[in-house]
């Protein structure tokens, strides 16, 4: 018999894996094509949320023209911190594994109380750009959590196409598979890196622009996304996209759907229990490609 | 003319080259023989800035690469096919041949030119290139890298594990480039391609060039193929 809190529940989820995907892709990205495990990643979607909050506090207009402003500004301010510290920091190392992993962590530490002092402990909310509701014959649903469905996926097509269409989607594939063969075909890596970084970075501002309107903005927003990136990530197969938007969704409806009936709790212990057999079993990850 | 003079250097602490000096003159063959470890690969690497240098200079022309970013060296006019061709695997033949032309302007007609060369791409433009045989996948390594133009092309043992016919299409492929003035500077193993396709032949031993001979002082029993390489 038709359960509607299910169809509740699977909406929830999809809004869900809609923000883990954007978040997740680009952590994908920077793994897949530099091979840098960015454990700063959930902060860049925390300063995306604070870019987001002063937009909408302090771009005057009514709240879907500063939400649609902080749509392009945050992904652009975030893009360019992320460009910035690959320039500064993750060049200086050569992009070395381990160096890397700690630089991020410390990095991490630096967005997290830089964001501290100037913008404060306390939780910020952003108004939500409209508040139409979809009524259905059991509930009302917000229209703005549909919207971001379709936003996410619209943006997550536009990097498909970017990735697998475009001249520069080209180049970060060959970089990605063979960096030193990309340099003798006149491929400036550095550049590369750079710019995935900055998309990388650009793309968890840009699901935490869609983020802030549900949930506020807060200094230590940023880890649990992490945390659930980096298993939606794991369970994808590190560097591959198309897995990372599986994953997501599988994740994202899973949380969703145990969060409704049983408790967020338990979710979380499922998932990460279901990183855990992957690690085991699969450690590439369901559609990586064994190294 | 592409000139490495005193060249040495290699991975972090080890050195495989030791004062390596060559000259490959603009038009002509230049083949690299010499064991396994001599450093007839380093040799190709350090002319594209993969390696390290410790002392030297490499030049082409009167330019100096030594001094140039990795991604600066195609740019001046070199084309590299590595050792195990080193294609972009996943990305289709089309792909990998645009990635090559990448730097060029007349994009259009270099790639018409590389598909005329081989036309075997030409059917295969939308497999990935990971799934074509290994001459196919030699062709695409060929292709690929005289899409920049190239006035020196550094091959490294291009017909290693291939069938007669395609050693033999290679070798034409040389020849061929060869008569347009493309400089070739040859790594390979096997003395009867080297007496059909070298001006001279370079021993490399323990990181530098040994001995040097110009084809016509050489024969296939010449002392100089056991002393060096073991043949």
């Amino acid at each position: 018999m038709f359960d509607p809190y299910f169809l509740l529940a699977l909406l929830e989820g999809t809004v869900t894996a809609a923000i883990l995907a954007l978040t997740a892709v680009g952590l994908s990205l920077v793994f897949g094509v530099m091979r840098v495990v960015n454990v700063a990643h959930g902060e860049f979607l925390m300063l995306g949320a604070v870019v987001a909050w002063y937009v909408a506090t302090f771009v005057p207009g009514p709240p879907l023209m500063t939400w649609a402003a902080a749509l392009v500004i945050a992904p652009l301010v975030v893009g360019g911190v992320a460009a910035l510290a690959d320039r500064l920091v993750l060049r200086r190392l050569n992009y070395e594994a381990e160096g890397t992993i700690v630089a991020t962590i410390g990095l991490m530490y630096i967005l997290q109380q830089a964001v501290l002092t100037g913008f404060g402990p306390g939780a910020r909310a952003v108004e939500p750009p409209f508040d139409w509701m979809i009524d259905t014959p059991w509930f009302g649903y917000s229209g703005y959590k549909l919207a971001v469905v379709g936003l996410a996926a619209l943006v997550l097509g536009a990097v498909w196409l970017f990735m697998t269409r475009s001249r520069a989607g080209l180049v970060m594939r060959a970089t990605q598979i063979d960096r030193d063969m990309a340099r003798a075909f006149g491929i400036n890596v550095d550049r590369v890196y750079a710019l995935v970084f900055a998309l990388g970075a650009g793309l968890a501002a840009l699901a935490a622009v869609l983020l802030v309107p549900v949930q506020q903005a807060h200094y230590l927003m940023g880890h649990d996304p992490m945390l659930m990136a980096f298993t939606v990530v794991i369970i994808g197969g590190l560097g591959s996209v198309r897995g990372t938007l599986i994953a997501a969704l599988l994740i994202g409806l899973s949380d969703g759907v145990i969060s409704f009936y049983w408790s967020p709790l338990l979710a979380k212990i499922l998932a990460t229990l279901f990183v855990a057999l992957v690690l085991v079993f699969r450690p590439q990850g369901l559609f990586g490609e064994r190294a | 003319m592409l000139k490495l003079e005193g060249v040495s250097g290699g991975y972090g602490a080890v050195q495989v080259l030791r004062g390596f000096s060559l000259e490959v003159p603009p038009g002509q063959v230049t083949c690299l023989m010499g064991r396994n470890g001599a450093g007839k690969t380093s040799a190709l690497r350090a002319i594209m800035g993969q390696l390290r240098l410790s002392a030297g200079s490499i030049t082409l022309n009167g330019q100096a690469l030594h001094s140039l970013p990795a991604e600066e060296v195609p740019k001046t006019g070199i084309g590299y096919v590595p050792q195990g061709r080193r294609l972009f695997g996943p990305l289709s033949v089309q792909e990998n041949l645009t990635i090559g032309l990448m730097t060029r302007r007349r994009g259009a007609d270099q790639l018409e030119r590389v598909l005329t060369l081989f036309p075997r791409l030409r059917e295969r433009l939308t497999q990935r290139a990971s799934t074509l045989s290994g001459g196919e996948q030699q062709m695409l390594a060929i292709g690929r890298a005289l899409c920049l133009e190239p006035s020196v092309l550094l091959l490294d043992e291009p017909s290693e594990g291939l069938q007669p016919s395609m050693v033999a299409l290679i070798r034409e492929t040389v020849l061929r480039l060869k008569a347009e003035g493309v400089a070739t500077l040859l790594v390979e193993q096997r003395a009867e391609t080297v007496l059909a396709l070298a001006d001279q032949v370079a021993f490399v031993s323990a990181g530098a060039v040994a001995e040097v001979f110009a084809r016509e002082s050489l024969t296939k029993d010449h002392p100089a193929f056991g002393r060096w390489v073991g043949i």
